[in-house]
This record gives structure tokens, C-alpha cells and sequence, in this order.
């Protein structure tokens, strides 16, 4: 076990943006509510899932909604207190700790708020190792576990409690009470024992976050690109450095989805790289040839201060180093291909892990 | 429009100012030091102007300033109003506080007192709770006599400003009706923290931007000059004195985008890129429309998270000054530092013993600056080496800042200007106007008045057309309030964006218009 301190927050806010592989929201909000309740309550403990005990309650704690309206109306910081306070009372048992769904972006560090009010410890794992758009793109619901029952909250005082009978009911659900709450509430599902986190998370992905951060802010303390010790670190490729030479961009179904392409700087002409994104990065191609695919992640810096690029802020002219990392192995079965692979995102290719495609390619 | 019209833009190293004439040619120039106090430079720019002009100074209608006081007053942590700053939004946003992300020198810096309120509306509408109006009249009592201005952010003032507007009632009625309030709505976009930033440096500014404004209409009235005075904002477009001690805050950077618009206007160019050269840096933007492209991502003003527009720029460390090392065993380095204003003593043209960019392209016959023959010694190749190394810095900046790969003309403006070729990549033509080294000035006095606009609409509870229409109309109206005259008043930019994952239809629409000044 240690303490995630003001530092620390900001290192895994750089990783989660990272992790959050071009989506998954502007982690600011998310770090300045860290930073607000560790300067009044203290550290936050981070524990791993095996220092639990099996049988001890964890809760997740997200935001769900618009993330415009998360940046304006910001949370009041008791909605997250109360889904954890009324899951507890439901299940009749105190929680032992509090932890992130996604690792990528603003969801990354609102469970860190609540563990600081709450003294509870936040468990180092997450439930996508990265960012994805939809509910049931988590890898519990891969191992089949229902998120039953959800609690939700508002900032006004309004809480709510229901049964699903599956992760898309609780989608769908969801969704319709977080329009009448104001576009933003907090949510929490898949209340789980620590036993169920060891064996049904993505294990140690606050720390991975946490080191990614320390790895760019290190680069850049000594003027030099942290590519090469994040590939290191995450075990990647880079699969391409070029200028951006186009983007388009088109909302479809709430969500903007969009293409970049880059072409290989001066000296390489001829090269380039297509990118293609729905919020998050989900494919990259060189022409026919398929480089990387969801659920592997695809992350775009920029090449000069190596710092991750969010899609909706790709454009015409920025210099960038594409990199690929393996995604965790849950999302590698065939179930979490299925899931939150290229086809289920509208894209006719079949999933190949990146390191069999970097190695075809070098072939 | 009739009579004489004055620019005069304050740089970190020259003030500038011109007099145009009705058909805004240039009839008088002149460059000098910008000072310390800054408004002794601008009294010196105009007097010498006026001086060399020789015209009717009853005949000056218009006077423009873009100045740098407003910037320097936040950079420097100095001579800052002390605040009120009221929040609407409780019981959301407690999370994060006011000013939790601004720097702590600037907080230290900046006396001010805090209160979060009741209040403030969901996106489409709806009340998130009443308003706490007694509340806001027991925390504007409290501030009596302690505070010079108030800031007041409403959670999406942007879709509803009933409460910031009632807010201000209040104060006004407990502080009197001159009392300053710097409403959210008025100043910034969707983004609270950065939308409140935004407004807090507003209201810290009141004093510093009424003594600018002040200081300015004296130094015309000291020299005989009659003329109405507008002051330059960061989108390139001017504000009447009155606005202008409203909303301080839209003088900070206003420098580059009068360059820009200076460019425009000098070479009839509506879409060019512009590349300014000065003896430190190089700054390169773009002329979209007649306008300054603005940034799209948020700006940090003096360490400060904003959502404040701003030009796109991009910053080259090049300018005439650059330091050029030799090293031991061939090879070089550029820069990044620069001599600066001390150019003439310490270029080898000069006299002096550093080599600079200037020496390059004098060494180089490329320009006839001081003393060539200094530089007869230098070996030609490794110059040409210098020079290429250089010049494919500026490319690299030009193509960055284009939206596309096609050829665009380069305008050159600037002193160092004239070190470079005229053949750039990606350029289709190059452009060296004449007047190039007052661009900025004369862009601070051709430059119309705007107003703009961003509101969220439901598109469920009004017609995309009824939304846009009122959208323009409002637009309108806030240029006309700066001072536009109505009838000149056009609509110069819409942007329309649905929200993501915003249910209802929400769409997001900025307009701006703009006009001539009232004659």
C-alpha cells in the first residue's frame, strides 16, 4: 500500500489522458476535484486487489453523462458520496474501498475524491485498462458478472436505486435518469468483492497510469521525447511520426467520429498513416495495410513535448508520434473482440493483435 | 466617414502610431521605445506623430489604441483591483472552488472574497435551484468598502444569464449603480473553471483598464486632438471606451492580431498567412476571412486556465537578433537567444562581436545592413548552411499553421523581415506591403467594431433557423453596444456545433458581427 498525493495527481491525470487513447474526457475536473479533497482530507490510500480480503466490498464510482455539461456544471462532490452511501445500505456491508471503471481520462480520478472523504483506500485496477465509449464495454461484464444493482445521484440530493437485468438495461436506464438529473450524475454498478476485482478487473492500471505520467513529465524535465521509454514500459510499437496533412470529422449517433491523416515528414515522402477515431483512436492503416485496431490502444502525441493528444484536438499541421500498446488480455478472447473489437465499431477488419501486425509488416 | 483617424499599437520593444487619412492611406508614421509605464511611450508616439503629420488636429475623428497594460498587469502580478468573486451553482460545483486553479502569487497578488451561492441552470434550462438572492445581498454587504469590483459566474450563464443578471442587480443596489460587475456570460464560454478565470481577471482589471482608458483620452485631449477613443481586442476588431473598461480583459493580446490585421488591410488579402519578424521572435498566423484565426484549444493568460479566445499563433525563436554559435569542429546552433534591441552594438555589421541572423543574410548578399565587408571572413557555405537551416524553421511554422496543404501567400511584416527570401515552401507568392514595419498600427486603426456571441440552444424547443436568427440578432446588438454603427453592422462569423452525448437536440452556436465605427 501507498498514498496518491498532490503529485501523484497530477501524474496519473498525464497517464490517464495517455490511457484514454484520444477519448475518454478532459481529465481536468476529475484532477482538480482530486487535488481539492486530498489538500482537505489527506493522501488517499492505493491498494492492490489481493491486499483485501476476498470477501470485502468494492464500489466503483464514475460520472456518466455529457462531458460538456461535466465542465460546466461540476459536481458537487456529494453525488459520489451518496451512490457509494446508498449501495452500502442496500447490501447491508461498509465498503473496504472505492475504484475506478475506466483508467482513461476524467473517470480515472473521481473515485480518488471520494476515497479522501470517505478515508477509504482506491484499489489499483480498473474495469477497461484504457477508455471506451459504452457502458458495457467493461471486463466485467466480459466475465458475465450484471451490474445489479446501480445506484445514481445528483448534485441536488436526488438518488436512485434499480435492478437491470442486464448491462445494457443498465445503459439504457441510465441514460434516461442522467437527462432528468441535468445531463451529469454520478453512477455506480458492479458492486463486487475484492475476490471478483482480482479475477474480473484490469489489474494495476492506477499505477501504470501514475508511471506513464512520471515517464512524460521525466522526458520533459530533460527536453527529450518519452516515446521510447513508453514503449518500454507498455510493452509497444511506434507505428508512425508524420504531420497531420487532414482531418474530417462527423457526429453520428452522439458521438464524433472522424478520420486523420498524417503523411511521413520531409525526406519520406510517399508514407502516411490513417487514423480513425470515435472519440477514441480505434484504427490506424497505411493504406490496405492495418497497423493496429481497438481493443488494442492507439495513442497519438505530440511529437515535440510528448504529450497525449486528445482526438478532438487533432489538426492540420500538428507533428505526431502514433504508438500502439497490447491491450490487457481480457480484451483479447474472443468475448472481448466481440465486444469492443473493429467490428463491433463499424470497421470490416479482423482483430490482430499489434505485435503480429508490426511483425507481418517487418516481414 | 470623414477626418483623420490615429493607430497606435504598444509591442514589448516599439510603440508604434500612424495617422491615416479617409481613405486610410498612411500620411505619418513613426516607431518608438515602449517605456516602462508604458503610457509615457504612448504620449511620445503620439506627440511625434502628430508632429510630423501637419494636419488640422480638430480633423482627428478616431483614435485607436492596442496596448499591452492589461497583459502586463497580470504577468507582473501588479496594480490588480481587489475582488469579489460570487459563484451560482450550489449545490453543485462545490468539488472545485473558485480560483482553486490559479497560480498562488496571482491569488496573493489579487486581495479578493469568495462566496458560493444557490442557483445556476441545467443545460436546457431548468433551474438547478433558485437563486439565493439573500444570500448574494449578505455577501455583497460583508464586501462593502473592501472591494473595487465583483465577478459573478452562473453554472450555464451561457444558456440562461437570469442570474448573473440578477446578481448584479443586487450588488449594484447594495454598492451603488456605478459599482463594476463582470458577468460570466458576457466574457466566456461553456467551461466553468475556465469561463470564472476568465471573469475574476476581468473584474481584477477594472482599475488598471479605467486609468488605461483615461490616461489615453487625457493624452489626446494634451494634445489638442478631439477624436473618439477605441481600444484594440485580441480578435483584431475595436471597443469603445466604455466597453473597453467593461471587459478589460478582451485588450490582453492584442498586439499580434493588429499585426495580422495590418497585413490584411495592406495587401487587400482576406486568407493569407501572415509572418511577422521581429528582433527576437518570429510570429506566424493566419488571415481567415479578413479576421485572425483563433486558437481552438484553452489559452493560459499570466499562468491562468481560460477558454478565452485567442489568435492561433506560432512562435519561432527567430528574429534579426538570433545568435548564431560556431562550434569547434564546423557546425553550428540557432539561437534560441536573441540580442535583441541591442542589434546595432552587438551584429557584426555593426560593429560588434556576436554573429546574428543579420549577419547571415548580410554575409550572404541577401540584405544591405550596416557593414558587409565585417563579414567578407565567413565562410560562404556554412553561411548558406545557417540560412537554409533557418529559413526551413520558418517553413516547418508556416505549414503548421495552415489548414490545408494547398499553396497559401505569405505575408512579410516586421523589421527582419527583409532577411528572408522570397520564395518560401508552400507559399504562393510572398508579399513584403508597404508601411510593413507599422503593420500593427495601422491594423489597430483600419480595424471595425465587433460583438459575438455563444449560446447553447435546444434545438427541440426552437427551429435550427429561429436559433441562428437569434444568434445574429444578438450579435449584432453586442457589436452596436461596443460601438458599431448599425447601419455598417454585419455578421461576419457563425460556427454551429451539436454538444456530444448531449441529449435534446443541444447545439452550440457563436456568431460574430461586425461594423464600422460610428462616424
Amino acid at each position: 500500500m501507498r498514498y496518491i498525493d498532490e503529485q501523484a495527481i497530477e501524474r496519473i491525470t498525464l497517464g490517464a489522458t495517455l490511457l484514454g487513447t484520444g477519448g475518454g474526457g478532459d481529465p481536468y475536473i476529475g484532477k482538480m476535484m482530486a487535488l481539492q479533497a486530498v489538500r482537505r482530507y489527506g493522501p488517499v490510500a492505493l491498494v492492490a486487489a489481493d491486499e483485501l480480503s476476498r470477501d470485502e466490498l468494492v464500489v466503483p464510482i464514475s460520472m456518466i453523462g455529457a462531458p460538456t455539461v461535466l465542465w460546466e456544471k461540476i459536481p458537487s462532490g456529494r453525488e459520489m458520496v451518496k451512490i457509494l452511501e446508498l449501495m452500502e445500505a442496500h447490501l447491508g456491508k461498509r465498503a473496504a474501498a472505492v475504484m475506478p471503471i475506466e483508467i482513461g481520462g476524467v473517470n480515472s480520478l473521481i473515485p480518488i475524491a471520494v476515497a479522501a472523504e470517505k478515508s477509504l483506500p482506491v484499489v489499483d485496477a480498473d474495469a477497461m485498462g484504457r477508455a471506451f465509449p459504452e457502458a458495457q464495454m467493461v471486463s466485467f461484464y466480459l466475465d458475465g458478472l450484471v451490474p445489479n444493482p446501480v445506484t445514481m445521484a445528483d448534485e441536488k440530493g436526488n438518488t436512485v436505486l434499480f435492478h437491470p437485468v442486464d448491462a445494457v438495461w443498465s445503459e439504457r436506464l441510465a441514460r434516461s435518469l442522467t437527462v432528468q438529473m441535468g445531463a451529469s450524475a454520478a453512477m455506480s454498478d458492479y458492486a463486487l468483492t475484492a475476490g471478483q476485482v482480482l479475477t474480473s478487473g484490469i489489474l494495476g492500471t492506477l499505477s501504470l497510469a501514475e508511471e506513464v505520467g512520471r515517464l512524460i513529465l521525466e522526458a520533459r524535465r530533460e527536453n527529450r521525447s518519452p516515446v521510447q521509454d513508453l514503449l518500454d514500459t507498455l510493452h509497444g510499437f511506434r507505428l508512425f511520426t508524420g504531420k497531420i496533412s487532414d482531418v474530417t470529422r462527423r457526429l453520428e449517433g452522439g458521438f464524433t467520429k472522424g478520420e486523420a491523416i498524417l503523411e511521413a515528414l520531409t525526406g519520406k515522402t510517399g508514407e502516411s498513416l490513417s487514423l480513425y477515431f470515435q472519440n477514441e483512436y480505434l484504427l490506424a492503416a497505411s493504406g490496405d495495410r492495418i497497423l493496429a485496431s481497438t481493443p488494442d490502444l492507439i495513442v497519438a502525441l505530440d511529437a515535440d513535448v510528448g504529450t497525449p493528444i486528445t482526438s478532438d484536438r487533432l489538426k492540420y499541421g500538428m507533428r505526431v508520434d502514433i504508438l500502439a500498446f497490447p491491450a490487457p488480455p481480457k480484451w483479447r478472447t474472443p468475448k472481448g473482440i466481440e465486444v469492443a473489437g473493429p467490428r463491433y465499431f463499424g470497421y470490416d477488419v479482423d482483430y490482430v493483435p499489434v505485435e503480429h501486425r508490426v511483425a507481418a509488416a517487418a516481414q | 466617414m470623414v477626418g483623420y483617424r490615429i493607430g497606435i499599437d504598444v509591442g514589448g520593444t516599439n510603440t508604434d502610431a500612424v495617422i491615416l487619412d479617409e481613405q486610410d492611406r498612411v500620411i505619418a508614421q513613426v516607431k518608438t521605445a515602449t517605456t516602462e509605464d508604458v503610457a509615457t511611450g504612448i504620449e511620445t508616439a503620439l506627440s511625434r506623430v502628430l508632429a510630423s503629420a501637419r494636419i488640422d488636429r480638430r480633423q482627428i475623428r478616431h483614435a485607436m489604441l492596442g496596448t499591452t497594460q492589461c497583459t502586463n498587469a497580470i504577468v507582473e502580478r501588479q496594480r490588480l483591483s481587489r475582488i469579489a468573486v460570487l459563484r451560482i451553482g450550489a449545490p453543485a460545483t462545490l468539488a472545485v472552488e473558485p480560483l482553486a486553479g490559479i497560480p498562488e502569487d496571482l491569488k496573493q497578488a489579487m486581495i479578493h472574497y469568495v462566496e458560493i451561492v444557490r442557483g445556476g441552470h441545467e443545460f436546457d434550462g431548468r433551474e438547478i435551484a433558485p437563486l439565493d438572492t439573500e444570500a448574494i445581498r449578505a455577501f455583497a454587504q460583508s464586501v462593502k468598502n473592501r472591494v473595487d469590483a465583483a465577478a459573478v459566474t452562473s453554472v450555464f450563464a451561457p444558456v440562461s444569464p437570469d442570474h448573473e443578471e440578477r446578481a448584479a442587480a443586487i450588488f449594484r443596489d447594495v454598492l451603488g449603480a456605478d459599482f463594476p460587475v463582470s458577468l460570466s456570460y458576457r466574457i466566456g464560454s461553456i467551461g466553468l473553471i475556465e469561463r470564472e478565470n476568465a471573469t475574476i481577471l476581468n473584474a481584477a482589471l477594472t482599475g488598471v483598464a479605467r486609468r488605461t482608458v483615461q490616461g489615453f483620452e487625457a493624452a489626446l485631449a494634451g494634445q489638442g486632438v478631439n477624436a473618439l477613443a477605441f481600444f484594440g481586442q485580441n480578435d483584431g476588431t475595436l471597443m469603445s471606451a466604455e466597453y473597453a473598461m467593461q471587459y478589460p480583459i478582451r485588450m490582453i493580446a492584442c498586439g499580434p492580431t493588429n499585426s495580422l490585421r495590418g497585413a490584411s488591410y495592406l495587401t487587400g488579402l482576406e486568407n493569407a498567412v501572415v509572418v511577422d519578424v521581429g528582433g527576437t521572435t518570429t510570429d506566424i498566423g493566419v488571415i481567415a476571412n479578413g479576421f485572425p484565426r483563433e486558437s481552438a484549444v484553452a489559452v493560459e493568460i499570466g499562468g491562468v486556465r481560460t477558454n478565452f479566445r485567442m489568435p492561433d499563433l506560432v512562435s519561432v525563436g527567430i528574429g534579426g537578433g538570433t545568435v548564431i554559435h560556431l562550434k569547434p569542429g564546423g557546425g553550428f546552433s540557432v539561437g534560441p537567444e536573441s540580442v535583441g534591441y541591442r542589434l546595432t552594438e552587438k551584429a557584426l555589421v555593426f560593429g560588434g562581436d556576436t554573429l546574428t541572423f543579420t549577419d547571415v543574410a548580410v554575409g550572404l548578399g541577401k540584405v544591405a545592413i550596416g557593414d558587409s565587408t565585417r563579414t567578407a571572413s565567413l565562410d560562404k557555405e556554412l553561411l548558406m548552411a545557417i540560412y537554409r537551416d533557418i529559413i526551413a524553421r520558418i517553413e516547418e511554422a508556416v505549414d503548421r499553421v495552415k489548414v490545408s496543404g494547398d499553396a497559401v501567400p505569405v505575408v512579410l511584416t516586421g523589421g527582419g523581415s527583409a532577411l528572408f527570401p522570397d520564395v518560401l515552401a508552400g507559399a504562393s507568392q510572398i508579399i513584403r506591403p508597404a508601411h510593413f514595419n507599422v503593420a500593427n498600427a495601422i491594423g489597430a486603426a483600419i480595424a471595425q467594431v465587433s460583438g459575438e456571441i455563444e449560446r447553447v440552444y435546444s434545438l427541440e424547443k426552437t427551429a435550427r433557423t429561429a436559433a441562428v436568427e437569434d444568434a445574429k440578432r444578438r450579435a449584432v446588438a453586442v457589436a452596436v453596444e461596443a460601438g458599431a454603427s448599425p447601419e455598417t453592422c454585419h455578421v461576419v462569423d457563425i460556427e454551429d456545433v451539436p454538444l456530444a452525448y448531449l441529449p435534446g437536440n443541444a447545439t452550440r452556436i457563436k456568431v460574430k458581427a461586425a461594423g464600422d465605427l460610428v462616424g
